[in-house]
């Protein structure tokens, strides 16, 4: 593994399955009554969040902490930066406390790529404008995985087939086919998909309205449609995505209503899905909008488990940059 | 936990056929000798625990476990009834985590009634250093609190750098600190024996 994560495209095919085997191990922590492990013991990480967060601060925050290493929380309200400091400036002071890793998210696109310039901990990209957020596409990946028992987490010893305390390779998404539906154009989590699913094998088609798609969208490595009537189908997996009206500046399609009644996600449209196929959304969700309420509380929906899980993917990948020896690859 | 070098590193480790292991090492224990070692490990769990009622076995990886496996099943032969048994990773725990680079973790398998109150016995294939022994008291802790902590190794090569002892041993063996000691058994390797050879090769990292 590379020492920082900033793009999905820095995780190789062995990578990206050695961090979903990984938390798959990780997540049987959350089972367990004491719910930590000494391993980044006396290792600091700071979650520096330029812009607003829940889940995703949350889940960094959870995840290192139960990895037991310090966590420091800077966010950009309240901070120096508030007064000016630019991020290189901030940057600096991160390194004279000796931050091991820092986990970012910055409304500007590359802000983690400059980062990884100027410290010498790790960084993680927890989202940056709209440009990528790979931990995301990893527990997206991880959860689609583990709906379609392609997991390592198989019988254990004691139970026949039991593959005694082997935790053996967890498998790809081959031959899966992904749908990602909306706003493609402002989000990050579309194109670490995009980008992690083929890694993986799965087949991933992006459908929207034209004006939400990307300029260069055709040197991505799926294809793309407008029907979404058409895409459900042949789907193993709909992604939901939200319209990000914060970072809309111009008008990209005629009203809201009209969006939802073509790409919105309901219950009638769900029908049309294929029997073992799952709808996913990274959160947060706009109800009523790209996703009715009753899809997305329906069984088929994994949108808590993917909260869940983020837990598990984030300690993995924590572990995986900061568990081992400094400077190894 | 696993031995030495990398698996397969002459190519004989994944071998099934007979005798493979010439250049690896003499063999300082076979296949019956292993049997033997862990019926007799098997009935003194059961003299001490006095029959083994209340005793999980829980293997540490790679090879603890399938020998764990093994204690279980002589056990369950002599004494009629089921023994739980399971793993144990204790790489989260490891001291030396950050002399190497990260590496992929093992399985931790508890019998679903926990291990409070229960008589733990660890079993691993090799004891040296301690230091893997006291890892995984350390991962037990975490996880219950057993009436008491037993201790089998298959192999004991001396070295230890922690004041631990092995409660049931299957074979002391005298070493020198740069030898290194084999374990292969047929669920992971194809074959079972124990091999007593030279660190050779400047990359086997730690030897054990």
């Amino acid at each position: 593994m590379n020492r920082h994560l900033i793009s999905a495209a820095d995780l190789s095919r062995d990578d990206a399955l050695r961090v979903l085997d990984t938390a798959d191990e990780l997540a049987r922590i959350s089972d367990r009554p004491i719910k930590k492990l000494p391993t980044l013991r006396g290792r600091t990480v700071v979650n520096l969040f330029f812009e607003d967060s829940t889940r995703t601060r949350i889940s960094f925050e959870a995840a290192a902490k139960r990895l037991s290493a310090d966590v420091i929380n800077f966010s950009a309200k309240g901070s120096s930066v508030a007064k000016g400091e630019s991020l290189k400036d901030t940057a600096l002071t991160l390194e004279a406390m000796g931050a091991d890793a820092v986990v970012i998210r910055h409304n500007a696109s590359g802000a983690p790529h400059r980062l990884a310039e100027w410290v010498r901990g790790s960084v993680i990209n927890a989202g940056d404008g709209a440009h990528e957020h790979p931990t995301q596409a990893l527990l997206d990946a991880f959860t689609i995985r583990r709906r379609f028992g392609r997991s390592s987490n198989g019988p254990g010893p004691g139970e026949p087939g039991g593959a005694a305390g082997q935790p053996g390779r967890g498998g790809t998404l081959d031959g899966l086919r992904v749908t990602i539906v909306g706003d493609i154009l402002h989000s990050r989590v579309a194109r670490s998909n995009v980008i992690l699913l083929h890694t993986l094998g799965a087949e991933v088609l992006l459908v929207a309205p034209p004006t939400l798609l990307p300029v260069a969208v055709d040197t991505w490595p799926c294809s793309v449609g407008y029907d979404l009537d058409a895409a459900l189908p042949k789907s193993d997996v709909v992604m939901m995505l939200r319209i990000q009206l914060e970072r809309m500046n111009a008008a990209f399609f005629p009203s809201v209503r009209e969006y939802s009644r073509r790409y919105g996600l309901d219950s009638a449209r769900m029908a049309q899905l294929p029997e073992r196929a799952i709808v996913m959304h990274p959160g947060p969700m706009n109800r009523g909008v790209e996703i009715a309420a009753g899809v997305a509380d329906s069984p088929r929906s994994t949108v808590v488990e993917q909260v869940a899980n983020g837990v598990s993917v984030r300690m993995a990948v924590l572990y995986l940059l900061l568990g081992g020896a400094e400077g190894d690859q | 936990m696993a031995h030495a070098q990398p698996a397969g590193r002459s190519g004989s480790g994944k071998d099934t056929t007979a005798r493979p292991v010439s250049g690896d090492g003499k063999i300082v224990l076979e296949q019956a000798e292993i049997a033997r070692a862990l019926t007799r490990i098997g009935h003194e769990i059961i003299e001490r625990t006095r029959g083994a009622r209340q005793v999980i076995l829980l293997g540490i990886p790679t090879r603890g476990v399938p020998l764990a496996a093994r204690l279980a099943a002589g056990i369950h032969q002599v004494e009629g009834h089921p023994v739980p048994h399971g793993s144990l990773d204790i790489t989260m725990y490891r001291d030396d985590l950050r002399l190497r680079p990260a590496r992929a973790l093992g399985r931790t398998q508890v019998p679903p009634d926990g291990i409070d109150g229960q008589i733990v016995v660890l079993v691993d294939d090799v004891l040296y250093s301690g230091r893997t022994v006291r890892a995984a008291l350390d991962a037990l802790n975490d996880l219950g609190r057993p009436r008491a902590v037993q201790l089998a190794v298959l192999v004991d090569r001396g070295h230890r750098e922690l004041p631990i002892r092995p409660d049931y041993v299957g074979k002391n063996l005298p070493t020198a600190q740069h030898e290194v000691v084999r374990v292969l058994l047929t669920e992971v390797d194809g074959e079972d024996a124990v091999l007593l050879g030279v660190a050779g090769d400047a990359t086997g990292g730690r030897s054990r």
